[in-house]
């Protein structure tokens, strides 16, 4: 379902990029792409252009230093500079990469990046030029030794190619780095869905990564790094041809080298040896050898005959999860709690895509106690702030009984107590809703695995409750009687004339001598509870 | 100190004593009493009362469920002994409240955070010791008037209660240490209405027909009942009640002759079981043509007026039972105040006297 809603727009994209402008589909569309509204536009420019250079910095295996810096214009004008330490763009694909929708590696590769279509940065871009006319300014520098590149840039809405209104060499203090600078028509909101909560738990998915972010109105915050530990590097999977979609099998048949179906079958996709290739032509009943020649019959029976071909799951070492030690880190240094649970689930497959799930429950502290859990998603490292109820991993922990886990809950919801649930998504194709990015399709193995995640990580949250909260609340029974004593000595002494001091030692004494008892739960006696209902 | 005063504050040294000796012998200390709630109220069919029933409950200090109300009752208990009866004082039930609300040292827990705790904790206090809220010199609000030809002492002065104007004597929360010296009527009028009292009043009702009349707004107060109770008992005079037509006001006749079940602890000196009910019944809409003044029910007018049929006490009474089943049919209820629609004085002069004359009373 989800795809059907999805490719089809990055296919129709894709095929028809000569003929009508991505660009003009685009200023059409921006509500796909996440900029339908004036708050959420600012957060995804600034979402666009950090996860660049996060990608960036983390290809490169170069700890991101990354700074972003909003300034509040005009009511509504705001200007954006996200500015990375990564390895920069050689001068002749700077407008290219920036100023052109769909341009860049990321289509149709299989690999677990931030962005998945390539229409990321360069709509932001686009979203500039039709709000507020102004070009984009972009400076870059690959070498400490030579001069940064300055661009001014703005997209040709008819064709789709950069417009250069300026370009220069400039002085840059920095080693090597890309900076963007654009402005935009924008709301600024607090609140759980704003670009401050944005960075943050970018910061919460991203511990390698050290980030300074300046506010709209001026306030610096700085995320430190919690690990020096570079992701482990995604590798570049073929796809598999469980998960291959019409569409993409025809460009596949397009832009093959191979000449024939047979070399096709095997260099193109994983998991196809010589033997499996000839079994599914001969099953597709293919009599054309040649990829570029396939009739529009012949690609359907080869696609149906593709998903069901008894092939090997993908492999799974291309994937690259957070890690347990390493997303604790994170979280203990953005959310102050009392416990944290993190748990990365081995890496499996939802139709032909390998997926890794990773989640943490982070309990007690400062945690509100009686509102609903906070959910946290991420999918690839990039936090989703829109569309929760639209989500699978939403779903997921609605599903999850919570209330064996020592969370209350009612019926299917989120659960209540002072913790905060963070899922993440790791996989070479994350199944999103829309082209906007921010809730996953309900596949019933995704949601399979988030459940068995959180029982995982639920299970200890119980354990951790049932010894030290209850404890807590056992040590703080004893010292509330310690607290009691000289009170009820003192109003004793007055009513019944004796002597405070020996009736207070000796509620100490019996405080001390049935201290075990008084650890165990206080039953009530039959009376007592009648007494307590009324 | 008086003899009364010396008794409470014995009673409530005993209370004390019981328990620091369980303390003396490592026990933990537990205070036992009987329990207060509905499931331990029983309609007593021999004195045709509410009472507590034989349930008991207790209260000890080392568990967590009753720490707090077991230290409160102490402290309450130890205030009222100190600051009230060794001085002879009296204090209001709000003042009580003032008095034993402090923080304990090193928490931010108070031993009273409102006054329901610590009214509750004299509501227990008289169920352990046996002792009247009136007898530890506790007061509550006073809402209630009194005119007639009463002459009483109150506090060390004496009082003619029919020469106090239209106002009347200003009835004191607590009536047990009035003392009546001289009184001379046939009957006691009580009323729900300050209203109608003020007209009965205004038209000299109780002088022309030798009536004691009072009134409280509202629910009957404890120091009302009391004083009720006593005129009835000390001068075995007939009491009769002047109620709306509507199941709150038949209520209120029914606390009065059969106690209630928030004070069914304290029923034998409270209840008075036989006053009787005067009016405004459903047969007085008919024969004094009220129809007009009719106001329509709501629901929960008809809700209270179904439990109140249910009740054990009325339940086999065919008198009441046909009253309610009319006030069923009518839907609707009267007020006392819509007799003077046949004239501003038509209460005083022809409804009260015939009823009395009539013996038109329910019971």
């Amino acid at each position: 379902m989800a795809e059907e809603k999805k490719e089809p727009i990055a296919i129709e994209l894709a095929k028809k990029q000569r003929e009508i402008s991505i660009s003009e589909f685009f200023t059409k569309n921006r509500h796909l792409l996440g900029f339908d509204n004036p708050t959420r536009a600012l957060m995804m420019t600034v979402k666009e252009c950090a996860d660049n250079a996060l990608d960036a910095t983390t290809e490169m295996k170069i700890l991101p230093e990354v700074i972003v810096k909003i300034d509040q214009l005009a009511e509504d004008r705001f200007k954006i500079t996200v500015e990375d330490n990564g390895p920069g763009i050689v001068k002749k694909q700077i407008p290219n990469v920036f100023a052109r929708l769909l341009y860049g590696s990321k289509f149709h590769t299989y690999k677990q990046q931030r962005g998945q279509q390539g229409l990321g940065v360069s709509a932001a871009l686009l979203y500039s030029q039709l709000t507020t006319g102004k070009p984009t300014k972009i400076t870059s520098k690959i070498d400490p030794k030579k001069p940064a590149h300055y661009y001014e840039l703005g997209i040709n809405t008819k064709t789709n190619e950069p417009e250069i209104f300026e370009e220069r060499d400039i002085e840059w203090e920095k080693d090597h780095g890309t900076k963007i600078e654009l402005e935009i028509e924008a709301k600024y909101q607090k609140g759980k869905q704003s670009v401050d909560e944005y960075i943050k738990q970018a910061a919460i998915s991203n511990p390698h990564a050290h980030i300074i972010y300046t506010t709209p109105e001026g306030e610096k915050v700085e995320y430190i790094r919690a690990t020096n530990e570079l992701p482990k590097e995604s590798k570049e999977i073929k796809p598999h041809p469980h998960g291959i979609e019409l569409g993409i099998l025809i460009k596949m048949l397009h832009d093959t080298t191979a000449n024939t179906v047979q070399g096709f079958l095997q260099n193109d996709f994983s998991r196809i040896g010589p033997g499996t290739a000839k079994e599914i032509i001969d099953d597709a009943r293919l009599s054309i050898n040649k990829p570029k020649n396939l009739e529009r019959e012949d690609i359907e029976r080869l696609f149906n005959t593709l998903q069901n071909a008894k092939v090997i799951a993908p492999p799974t070492d291309c994937l690259s999860p957070i890690g347990q030690e390493t997303l604790e880190k994170g979280l203990r240094k953005e959310i102050n709690a009392d416990f944290y649970v993190t748990t990365t689930r081995p890496p499996t497959v939802y139709r032909g895509f390998p997926f890794q799930i990773e989640t943490a429950i982070v309990f007690g502290g400062e945690l509100e106690k009686e509102a609903q859990v906070r959910l946290l998603r991420f999918a690839n490292r990039v936090p989703l702030l829109y569309q929760q109820g639209a989500c699978a991993i939403t779903e997921a922990v609605m599903q999850t009984n919570w209330k064996s886990y020592g969370l209350q809950q009612s019926g299917e919801n989120l659960p209540i107590g002072p913790a905060v649930i963070v899922v993440h998504m790791a996989s070479v194709w994350v199944p999103f809703t829309s082209e906007a990015k921010e809730a996953i399709a309900h596949y019933d193995e995704i949601i399979k695995e988030i459940k068995l995640a959180l029982q995982e990580c639920g299970r200890k949250l119980a354990s951790y409750i049932r010894h030290n909260v209850r404890a807590e609340e056992q040590k703080e029974r004893i010292s509330l009687f310690e607290k009691y004593i000289p009170e009820l000595a003192q109003s004793l002494s007055v009513l019944s004339g004796e002597k405070k001091f020996s009736i207070e030692e000796n509620l100490r004494k019996i405080l001390k001598k049935n201290m075990s008892m008084l650890l165990e739960e206080n039953g009530l006696n039959e009376n007592d509870k009648e007494a307590n209902k009324k | 100190m008086t003899k009364k005063q010396i008794k409470s504050k014995e009673e409530l040294e005993f209370f004390g004593k019981k328990l620091v000796d369980q303390v003396d012998k490592g026990k933990n200390p537990e205070i036992k009493f009987t329990l207060r709630n509905l499931s331990n109220i029983v309609f007593d069919k021999k004195s045709e009362t509410l009472k507590l029933g034989d349930k008991t409950g207790s209260r000890s200090f080392f568990n967590v469920a009753h720490s707090k109300k077991f230290l409160q009752t102490v402290e309450v208990a130890s205030i009222i002994k100190k600051e009230l009866l060794e001085s002879g004082k009296h204090e209001h039930l709000r003042g009580i409240f003032y008095m034993s609300k402090r923080t304990i040292p090193g928490t931010n827990v108070n031993i009273v955070d409102d006054q329901i705790e610590s009214d509750k904790s004299i509501e227990d206090l008289e169920v352990i010791t046996g002792l009247s809220r009136e007898q530890m010199h506790v007061s509550a609000n006073k809402m209630g008037s009194m005119i007639g030809n009463v002459i009483l002492e109150d506090s060390g002065d004496t009082i003619d209660c029919s020469k106090l104007g239209k106002g009347g004597y200003s009835i004191p929360s607590i009536t047990d240490e009035l003392e009546f010296k001289k009184i001379k009527a046939k009957y006691v009028l009580y009323m729900e209405k300050a209203s109608t009292f003020e007209r009965l009043a205004e038209d000299k009702f109780w002088d022309k027909n030798d009536a004691i009349i009072i009134t409280s707004q509202g629910q009957t107060t404890r120091g009302i009942r009391r004083l009720l109770q006593r005129i009835s008992e000390e001068e075995n005079l007939p009491i009769y009640v002047l109620v709306d037509n509507d199941p709150w006001g038949y209520y209120i006749y029914s606390v009065i002759k059969y106690g209630s079940i928030a004070l069914a602890f304290a029923s034998e000196r409270l209840t008075i079981p036989n006053v009787k009910f005067i009016g405004i019944s459903c047969d007085d809409i008919i024969k004094y043509d009220l129809k007009r003044q009719l106001i329509k029910f709501t629901d929960q007018d008809r809700t209270r007026l179904k439990q109140i049929t249910d009740y054990e006490w009325f339940r086999n009474n065919k008198d009441w039972q046909r009253q309610f089943k009319m006030m069923k049919y009518n839907d609707s209820k009267v007020e006392i105040q819509a007799l003077s629609s046949k004239g501003i004085s038509f209460i005083s002069d022809i409804y009260l006297v015939n009823k009395i004359k009539n013996k038109e009373f329910l019971d």
